[in-house]
Formats: C-alpha cells, sequence, structure tokens
C-alpha cells in the first residue's frame, strides 16, 4: 500500500534551509572530528614482514615451510586456481567458479619459490651440482628425497606445537644460528635447502621472489603467499588478534576499529556449519552476495519493507510533525 | 555577422540534454533554500555528514596520492595525513550506517523513491572494496596479513583470477582511481535522485 501524499510533492508548510552551508559546516565538523581523532589515537602501522626477517628469527620454520614447497605439500602448491591446477579448489554443490575462471597466476612452487631463485646464486658449484642433480632425478625420485627432508622438520613442527620434545634430528645451533636436519636419503636437497636459507638470510630471495621479465614490479603475490605457507605471519597475526578465529581480517594491528563493517562476513566464520567447512569461503560469500541483493532490493521486497509501519520508530523521527499536525494543536 | 545570440535548433543534442536535465532538475530543485517542516530531526543529519566524510576521505587521501604510496611510512605530516585518511573512513562508515537504519525505518523508498534507496545501498556496498583496497595497498603488516586472508574469499569464487588482492600496484590503482570513481558517481546519483524526489515525507498516522 502506498501513503496517500508521498508522491505528490509536499503541500503542507517549508522553513528556510541553507543547503551550501549546511554541507560546509558538515565538512568542518567531521574534518575537525577526523583531526582530533587523528591527535588522539594516530592510526597503526606495524612494519611489513621480509623473507630475510622470517629467516633469521625463525629458521627451522622456514625450512619446514621450504621443503613443503619443493615437494609440493605446501598450502599454495596445493591450492589450485588461481596458481596451478593441483586441486580444484573449494565449491558450493556444482559451483566451481574457482576452477571456472582458471590459472591466471601461474606459481610452481619448487621452481619459483625454491630452485630458479638458488640459480641466481653465484660462485657456489657444489650449489649449483645439487641442483643439477635434483632436475635430473625423476620425479618420483625427487619426491623421495623431498619427503625424506622435510620428515624430521615435520615432526619438529608437530611435537612444538604438541608441547612434546623435541626430536633429535633437528637442531639450531645458537651460536652460528645454523639449522642442522638429519634426513638420510634426502639426496641432494639438503643442500638446496642450507642454499635457500643462506640467500633468504642475506635478502635476497625477497628480491628473487619479486623479479621477472619487466624491470619494474609491484606484483607481490609470490613473497606473500610463501611467507603464509610458514608460521611468521600467522605468529604476527595471533599475537594481535587478526586469525580467522579471532575475527580475521576486520581487524587490524592495535586497539584500532579496524574493518568493523565487514562484521556480518566475519560472523559467518565464526559458526556452524561454516565454522567447520573445507568450503567456508564460497558458502560465505555467496550467502553475503545474496543478502546484498536482498539489501538493495528491501523496497522490492514484502514484508520487509513493511516492517518500518510496524514498528512506530517513525513517530520518534517525525514526532514534532505529528505534534504540530495533530488535531489538539491544530484547534 | 549578427550579433543576436542563435536560435535553438530543436534537432540539437545538447539542447535536449539541457532541457530534460532542466525539467528535471530545475535550479531551485536542485539547491533548494527551503525544505518541508517535517524535516526536523537529528536523523537528518547523518546523510550530509556522510557526504562530508567523503569529502575528508578524498582531501586527506589525494594528499597521500600527490606525495606516494610509501611517504606516510616515514614522515610524521604524512603519518598524521593517513590517520586522518582512516579516521574519516571510520567515521563515513559510521554515519552511513546511521543514516541508512534512519532511512529503513522511514521506509524512504515511499513514493517512487525506490532508486534512491539502491544508489545509497550499492553505495555502502561499493565503499566496501574501496576501504579493503586501501587495507591491502597500506605496504605494512597489516597489508600483508589481510591481502593473504582476504585472496581465499575472493579466489573462492572466482574473482581472485582478476582481481588480486597481493598485487600492489593493481591493488592502488583500483583504491586511488577506480573504486573512488565509482563511489563518488553514485553519491552525485543518490544526492541528484534525493534532489529531484525531495525527501519522504511522513506516514500517515490513520494508514496504520
Amino acid at each position: 500500500m502506498r501513503s496517500r501524499d508521498d508522491t505528490q510533492p509536499w503541500k503542507g508548510g517549508y522553513q528556510p534551509y541553507d543547503l551550501v552551508k549546511e554541507a560546509c559546516i558538515a565538512v568542518g565538523v567531521i574534518a575537525l572530528l577526523a583531526i582530533v581523532l587523528s591527535i588522539l589515537f594516530s592510526s597503526p602501522d606495524d612494519k611489513p614482514s621480509t623473507i630475510a626477517q622470517w629467516s633469521r628469527t625463525l629458521p627451522v620454520n622456514f625450512l619446514t615451510a621450504a621443503a613443503t614447497e619443493l615437494d609440493g605439500t605446501s598450502g599454495t602448491a596445493g591450492y589450485g586456481p588461481p596458481y596451478n591446477h593441483n586441486s580444484k579448489g573449494v565449491h558450493a554443490v556444482f559451483l566451481y567458479p574457482q576452477k571456472w575462471l582458471g590459472v591466471s597466476h601461474p606459481i610452481d612452487t619448487a621452481r619459483d619459490f625454491v630452485l630458479d631463485p638458488l640459480k641466481t646464486v653465484p660462485n657456489d658449484p657444489t650449489l649449483q651440482g645439487a641442483i643439477a642433480q635434483y632436475e635430473s632425478a625423476p620425479a618420483a625420485t625427487q619426491k623421495a628425497w623431498g619427503e625424506a627432508y622435510a620428515k624430521p622438520l615435520e615432526e619438529t613442527a608437530a611435537a612444538e606445537e604438541e608441547e612434546k620434545p623435541l626430536p633429535k634430528t633437528v637442531s639450531l645451533d645458537p651460536a652460528t644460528d645454523t639449522v642442522t636436519v638429519q634426513a638420510p636419503g634426502a639426496g641432494p636437497v639438503g643442500t638446496l635447502m642450507t642454499g635457500l636459507l643462506s640467500l633468504a638470510k642475506s635478502g635476497g630471495l625477497d628480491g628473487a621472489l619479486l623479479t621477472s621479465d619487466q624491470f619494474f614490479q609491484t606484483d607481490y603475490t609470490k613473497p606473500l603467499l610463501f611467507m603464509a605457507d610458514g608460521g611468521l605471519l600467522e605468529k604476527r597475526a595471533e599475537e594481535q588478534h587478526l586469525l580467522g578465529e579471532q575475527w580475521g581480517m576486520m581487524n587490524e594491528t592495535g586497539s584500532y576499529p579496524g574493518q568493523a563493517w565487514l562484521w556480518l562476513y566475519s560472523l559467518w566464520y565464526q559458526v556452524e556449519p561454516f565454522k567447520s567447512s573445507e568450503n567456508a569461503d564460497i558458502w560465505v560469500l555467496l550467502l553475503m552476495s545474496v543478502l546484498s541483493l536482498a539489501f538493495i532490493a528491501i523496497p522490492l521486497l514484502p514484508g520487509i519493507r513493511s516492517i518500518p509501519r510496524k514498528i512506530p520508530i517513525y513517530k520518534l523521527i517525525w514526532r514534532e510533525h505529528y505534534r504540530e499536525s495533530s488535531p489538539r494543536s491544530s484547534a | 555577422m549578427s550579433s543576436a545570440p542563435p536560435k535553438t535548433r530543436p534537432g540539437s543534442w545538447t539542447v535536449r540534454v539541457r532541457e530534460a536535465g532542466v525539467a528535471a532538475l530545475p535550479p531551485e530543485k536542485l539547491l533548494p533554500d527551503g525544505q518541508p517542516t517535517y524535516v526536523a530531526s537529528w536523523i537528518y543529519v547523518f546523510g550530509v555528514a556522510s557526504i562530508a566524510s567523503l569529502v575528508v576521505i578524498v582531501a586527506s587521501g589525494s594528499i597521500l596520492a600527490l606525495k606516494g604510496p610509501a611517504w606516510w611510512h616515514y614522515t610524521g605530516v604524512g603519518h598524521f595525513f593517513n590517520s586522518i585518511h582512516m579516521w574519516a573512513v571510520e567515521l563515513f562508515f559510521f554515519v552511513m550506517v546511521v543514516h541508512l537504519w534512519g532511512k529503513y525505518w522511514m521506509a524512504a523508498w515511499r513514493g517512487g523513491r525506490a532508486r534512491v534507496w539502491m544508489t545509497g545501498a550499492v553505495t555502502f556496498l561499493v565503499a566496501v572494496p574501496t576501504a579493503l583496497t586501501g587495507y591491502v595497498s597500506q605496504q605494512n603488516f597489516d597489508a600483508q596479513w589481510i591481502a593473504t586472508q582476504a585472496k581465499d574469499g575472493l579466489n573462492s569464487v572466482g574473482v581472485g583470477a582478476f582481481f588480486n588482492v597481493t598485487n600492489f600496484g593493481q591493488m592502488y590503482s583500483y583504491h586511488v582511481l577506480l573504486l573512488p570513481m565509482a563511489v563518488i558517481g553514485l553519491v552525485t546519483a543518490h544526492v541528484l535522485l534525493v534532489r529531484r524526489h525531495g525527501v519522504v515525507p511522513p506516514f500517515e498516522l490513520e494508514e496504520r
């Protein structure tokens, strides 16, 4: 039902109004508020992590992640589109948009994160020999070497997580800051990983992962994905209450409001069935898309568009109008 | 050469656009100096406050853009303007949400005003990625973490194939040009529609 008067020009009284003056005052007040908030609270700016920093502060964690990049078991290696074809990605019933849109940013983690950066290391015949030996081996042998090297590192990571005594197969010498991994049957992988750790500590890997055919570069996909496969970003995020189960990316470092407007999007990740679903990302996005369309279409949705008539908050908003136009006041 | 003004040609596209524009929004309707007496509540302030916040966001963002994306990390003045930019965004979303709720409870889409509501709702939805691209363009730890988290959601629906949150260059272009243009365009359309249709009148009490 359409109200009688709301399509027609207003026939009642008018009051003086200075639109431009009101807009100027509003800009002044908001600018002042923003300035006061800036003076009082500033804004967060925690320094970004680098692969050099990661490899220096958490060398064992770095090697654990690097080993999974080489043997193809890391998060990025098995991600699927848009990075590779190693999985179909997430899906909802028969919807596979991740797969349908294809591999737009191809990443072969063994080649891009490990072997190609190592090839840039000059004057190290032992390392270059190890690369040649690895590359010329059959895939099955490469896999066996990679798994043999990764095994003690994964056992160490599991023991750390469960707070059990660490196995003696992986040791860190604090004096020389060197990591020793006892991994029989790992072929040249030990040499490769030691070389990669050295390159990372020098800062060379940060640069090598940004290298492309062009001089200028703005795409940080490779270094960010490599770092996200390790533990440094997650460790910092946990300290700053930024993990998924801590309402994730709607927060930011420090005690700032962050992207509070993403509360509904983040909410779904905290509740079942999304919380434990492997396909939560697509289900949450689809649900939010439907809700967003409904939000736009509220004027067309029976029921929802009628609620404001039934819950008379409008009487509060227009209380002066109703008071002045009531029979008693006009009498 | 005649000094008289040229006669209006009826087939002129320019004339048609001008006449349609003036017919839809005559100057006194576009910039009114009076408004209905029922427009008397604090809730009405939040619409203009949203526009004011957008002005402060664009002004502070333009200063940051003039100096480039790294400036605010190593100068106090730059950090101050970044803070103004961030708090203006927080204020923008806060006042816009209050404005939205206010308009919902007024059922402000009544009387052929559905497009007013819809342009407002779409503005809110486009403002979300505008802010997100800002967060991932910050070149600090927040940008790293938010980018690596946001990629999974976007990849899951295929958007990641052409909108890569881990590509700083692409996100910066979206943040300083494409999405702000969309927001400003939508807000302009929204305000022109409000001026054209007028502020929604109160419910008639006997309707209930």
